[in-house]
C-alpha cells in the first residue's frame, strides 16, 4: 500500500509543511506535453502558413502529433488534483485573478481550433475514403466528413482560406497556451527560482525546440517502420530550425540563470549550494551540456562539413532525442528544483518519484508515452503521409 | 471528531481515490464530463461562523510577542487538537521556530519542533518539544518565533486559487471552503510563509483559520487561549480596548517578509533580522 503522502528528505531548515512536495512529477509532465503541442504546431505552420515546401512531408503528421499530445495534457493535471471531479469548476465558476483559470479556456479554444484545422487539412482524404470504403468503415468516414462530399475546386479553395486563417490563429494560440504555462511559474513570487521575468520566454522557446525534435525523431522512426525513403531536405529543414531556436533557448536560459546569480538577492547562498550539490549533473552537464551544447555542436559540424545521407539522418535522430531529453530536464529543473529550494532559504529538500500511486512513475510514463499510442491510432484513421500521391490540400 | 474516525479507513479511501482519479482521467480523455461522489471534508477548515455573527462589525488581528514565547509548544498541540490536524511532524497550522546564535557563528541556527531530533526527544510525532542540543554551546542569543498563516491583506493564496475556494472574509480572516477546493495546491506554492499544506483526508488544502468557529462566538483562537505567557495576542482591531489594539498601540511591530507585498495581519515584536 502506498503511503498517504511522501516525506522529502531535507537538510538545513525548512518549514515543517514543506516536507511534502505540493507539485510532483505530474506537473513536470504537463508543461512538457503542452510544449510538444506548441512545438509540433509550429512545424505544421512552416508549411501551412508560410508555404515552406520542405516541411510538407511532416506538416500533417505535426498536426496529428499536436492533437495527440494535447488530448493527454489534462491527464497529469487530473491525476494531480485532490478533487478531479471538481476540475471543471475552474471554468464554470472561475476565480478570475487566478493565473490558472486561463488554462481551461486557452486549452479548450486551442483543441477546437486544432480539430478544425485537422478536419480541413484532411477533408479531401476523408471524402475519398468515404467513397472508396464499404460498410461500417464507409459510414464512419461519412460521419467524419460531416456528410459533405463536395471536393470541387471551389470548395477546396474555401478550405484553403479557412486552413490558412486557422493556422495563423493557431500560432498565437499554441504559443500563448505555453507562454502562459511559463507565466504560472514566473508569477509565483514565493519562490526565487521561478520568479524570473524571462520564464515565459524560456518555456516558449524550449517548447518549440521540443516539438521540432519530436518531429525529427517521429519522422525518421516512422519512415523506417514504413520502409519509405526519408526526405532529407525535410529533416535538414527541421534540424536547421532546431539549431536556430536552440541557440536562442540556450541564451535565454543562460541569461536567466546569470541574472539570478548576479542579482544575488536574499537566499542566493543556498541556491549556489544547491546548484553545486544537486544541479551540477542535472542542470549543467545533462541539460546544458549533453542536451543543448552537444546537439548544437553536432549540427554545426554537419553543416560545416556538408554531411549528407545516412550519417546526417542518424546524427539528426540522435540530436532530436538529446533535445527531447534536454527539454524534459528543463521542465524538471524548473518545477522540481523550485520546490527543492525551501521557502525558508535555509534548507534544501530532495524529491523522489514514487513508482506507484496516482502521481508515481508509472502514471508519468503513461502520460508521456500515451500520446504516441494515440498518434498511432490517429495515423491509422487519418494517414498523414505525403510521400504517396496524396489528395491535394 | 469525525476526522479521527475517518483515519482508520484512510488506506481503503486512498485506493478508491486513486482508482477514481484514473477513471476520471480516462473519462476526460474521451471527452466525457468528470463526475464523482462528493467527499466530506475531514476537518474543520471550512467551518463557518455561528448564526447571527456579522462579519462587517469586526476586523480581526493577531499579535506575536516573541519576547514572551518560551517554546512550550502548548499552542501547537492545542491547535492540532482543536482543529483535528493530522498528528504527525509534517502538517501544522501553527508551529514554533527556535533561533539560536552561538558564539563565533555568523548566522543563527534554526530548527522547529518538527525537526527529527526534536521528534526523537519527544518520542512521538504526536507530541512536541525542543531538545536540549545547545546545553554545551556558548549561546549568545536565543529566542522562539511562533509561526502561522499571516491572514494577509493581499493574500497571494487567494489570488491564485482557480475556484475561489480560498477567500478573504470581511473581518480579515483567510479561509478555505473544502466543498469547492479542487486540491491543485497552487495556493500552497503561492504562500511565501509555508503556512498551507495538503490535507490527505479531505484531499484539499488546509491552514490556520484563527479558529474561526471560536472567534465568531467571541472566544479566542485555541493557541491564544492556551498560551501560558501571553505571547499570542488576538482581538478585534475595530475595538480600541481589545488586546490586539493595545498591542499595536504600545509596540513598534513588524511583519514577516514585508518585501513580498502580502501585507500580513499577524504582527510581531522582537523578531530578528534572520527571521523570515
Amino acid at each position: 500500500m502506498e503511503p498517504l503522502f511522501h516525506i522529502a528528505p531535507y537538510s538545513g531548515y525548512v518549514y515543517p509543511n514543506e516536507t511534502v512536495f505540493p507539485w510532483t512529477v505530474m506537473i513536470v509532465v504537463y508543461p512538457y506535453l503542452t510544449g510538444l503541442v506548441a512545438g509540433a504546431f509550429t512545424v505544421s505552420s512552416f508549411y501551412h502558413v508560410f508555404g515552406l515546401q520542405q516541411f510538407r512531408p511532416v506538416s500533417r503528421l505535426a498536426l496529428l502529433t499536436a492533437l495527440a499530445c494535447m488530448i493527454f495534457v489534462p491527464y497529469p493535471l487530473l491525476m494531480h488534483l485532490g478533487h478531479p471531479e471538481r476540475a471543471f469548476n475552474a471554468m464554470i465558476t472561475p476565480h478570475i485573478t487566478s493565473a490558472f483559470v486561463a488554462f481551461g479556456y486557452f486549452a479548450l479554444f486551442y483543441v477546437c481550433l486544432l480539430i478544425l484545422e485537422i478536419w480541413f487539412v484532411f477533408r479531401v482524404d476523408i471524402v475519398a475514403r468515404a467513397e472508396s470504403a464499404t460498410g461500417l468503415v464507409k459510414q464512419f468516414y461519412r460521419a467524419l466528413s460531416l456528410w459533405s462530399n463536395d471536393v470541387s475546386d471551389k470548395a477546396r479553395a474555401i478550405d484553403h482560406k479557412i486552413m490558412f486563417v486557422l493556422a495563423v490563429t493557431g500560432i498565437p494560440a499554441a504559443h500563448g497556451l505555453h507562454g502562459y504555462v511559463g507565466f504560472v511559474f514566473a508569477s509565483l513570487k514565493s519562490r526565487e527560482w521561478w520568479g524570473s521575468d524571462m520564464m515565459p520566454a524560456v518555456f516558449l522557446f524550449s517548447a518549440i525546440i521540443s516539438g521540432v525534435a519530436l518531429l525529427i525523431v517521429l519522422y525518421i522512426t516512422i519512415s523506417k517502420i514504413r520502409r519509405v525513403p526519408i526526405d532529407e531536405a525535410c529533416v535538414r529543414g527541421l534540424v536547421y530550425a532546431l539549431w536556430g531556436f536552440m541557440m536562442f533557448t540556450l541564451l535565454l536560459e543562460g541569461v536567466e540563470f546569470a541574472t539570478l546569480v548576479y542579482k544575488g538577492k536574499e537566499g542566493i547562498d543556498i541556491i549556489l549550494v544547491y546548484v553545486a550539490r544537486d544541479l551540477f549533473y542535472r542542470f549543467f552537464v545533462f541539460q546544458f551540456g549533453v542536451g543543448a551544447i552537444l546537439p548544437i555542436i553536432l549540427i554545426t559540424i554537419m553543416v560545416f562539413r556538408k554531411v549528407r545521407g545516412k550519417t546526417f539522418i542518424t546524427v539528426s535522430f540522435i540530436c532530436g532525442l538529446l533535445v527531447l531529453m534536454q527539454v524534459f530536464l528543463m521542465r524538471w529543473n524548473v518545477v522540481i528544483s523550485g520546490q527543492e529550494i525551501a521557502k525558508t532559504m535555509r534548507g534544501l529538500l530532495t524529491y523522489h518519484v514514487p513508482i506507484f500511486g496516482g502521481e508515481g512513475l508509472i502514471v508519468a510514463l503513461s502520460a508521456l508515452f500515451g500520446p504516441l499510442v494515440l498518434l498511432w491510432i490517429f495515423t491509422w484513421i487519418l494517414p498523414p503521409w505525403l510521400d504517396r500521391p496524396a489528395a491535394a490540400e | 471528531m469525525k476526522q479521527k474516525d475517518d483515519k482508520t479507513r484512510s488506506g481503503r479511501r486512498t485506493f478508491l481515490r486513486t482508482a477514481g482519479k484514473a477513471a476520471l482521467a480516462a473519462a476526460a480523455l474521451v471527452g466525457a464530463k468528470g463526475v464523482g461522489a462528493e467527499e466530506k471534508p475531514g476537518n474543520r477548515a471550512a467551518t463557518g461562523p455561528v448564526e447571527g455573527y456579522n462579519w462587517n462589525e469586526h476586523q480581526w488581528g493577531y499579535g506575536i510577542d516573541t519576547y514572551r514565547c518560551i517554546g512550550c509548544l502548548r499552542c501547537v498541540e492545542a491547535c492540532k487538537t482543536e482543529n483535528g490536524v493530522a498528528l504527525d511532524a509534517h502538517h501544522f497550522r501553527t508551529w514554533v521556530e527556535r533561533y539560536v546564535y552561538i558564539e563565533g557563528e555568523e548566522r543563527a541556527r534554526v530548527d522547529s519542533h518538527s525537526d527529527p531530533d526534536n521528534i526523537a526527544a519527544s518520542g512521538s510525532e504526536k507530541e512536541y518539544r525542543f531538545d536540549n542540543r545547545y546545553k554545551d554551546e556558548k549561546v549568545e542569543k536565543a529566542f522562539f518565533v511562533p509561526k502561522m498563516c499571516n491572514h494577509c491583506s493581499r493574500p497571494s493564496c487567494v489570488q491564485v486559487c482557480p475556484t475561489g475556494a480560498t477567500y478573504k472574509t470581511k473581518d480579515g480572516a483567510v479561509l478555505i471552503d473544502h466543498e469547492h477546493c479542487i486540491g491543485c495546491q497552487y495556493c500552497v506554492q503561492a504562500c511565501p510563509y509555508g503556512a498551507r499544506f495538503f490535507n490527505v483526508e479531505a484531499q484539499a488544502t488546509e491552514k490556520c483559520t484563527w479558529c474561526y468557529h471560536r472567534i465568531t462566538k467571541g472566544l479566542n483562537p485555541a493557541c491564544v487561549e492556551v498560551c501560558p505567557t501571553g505571547a499570542r495576542i488576538f482581538g478585534d482591531m475595530n475595538d480600541k480596548e481589545s488586546p490586539i489594539s493595545a498591542f499595536l498601540r504600545d509596540n513598534r511591530v513588524m511583519v514577516l517578509k514585508p518585501e513580498q507585498g502580502n501585507a500580513p495581519t499577524c504582527f510581531y515584536i522582537g523578531i530578528d533580522r534572520e527571521v523570515s
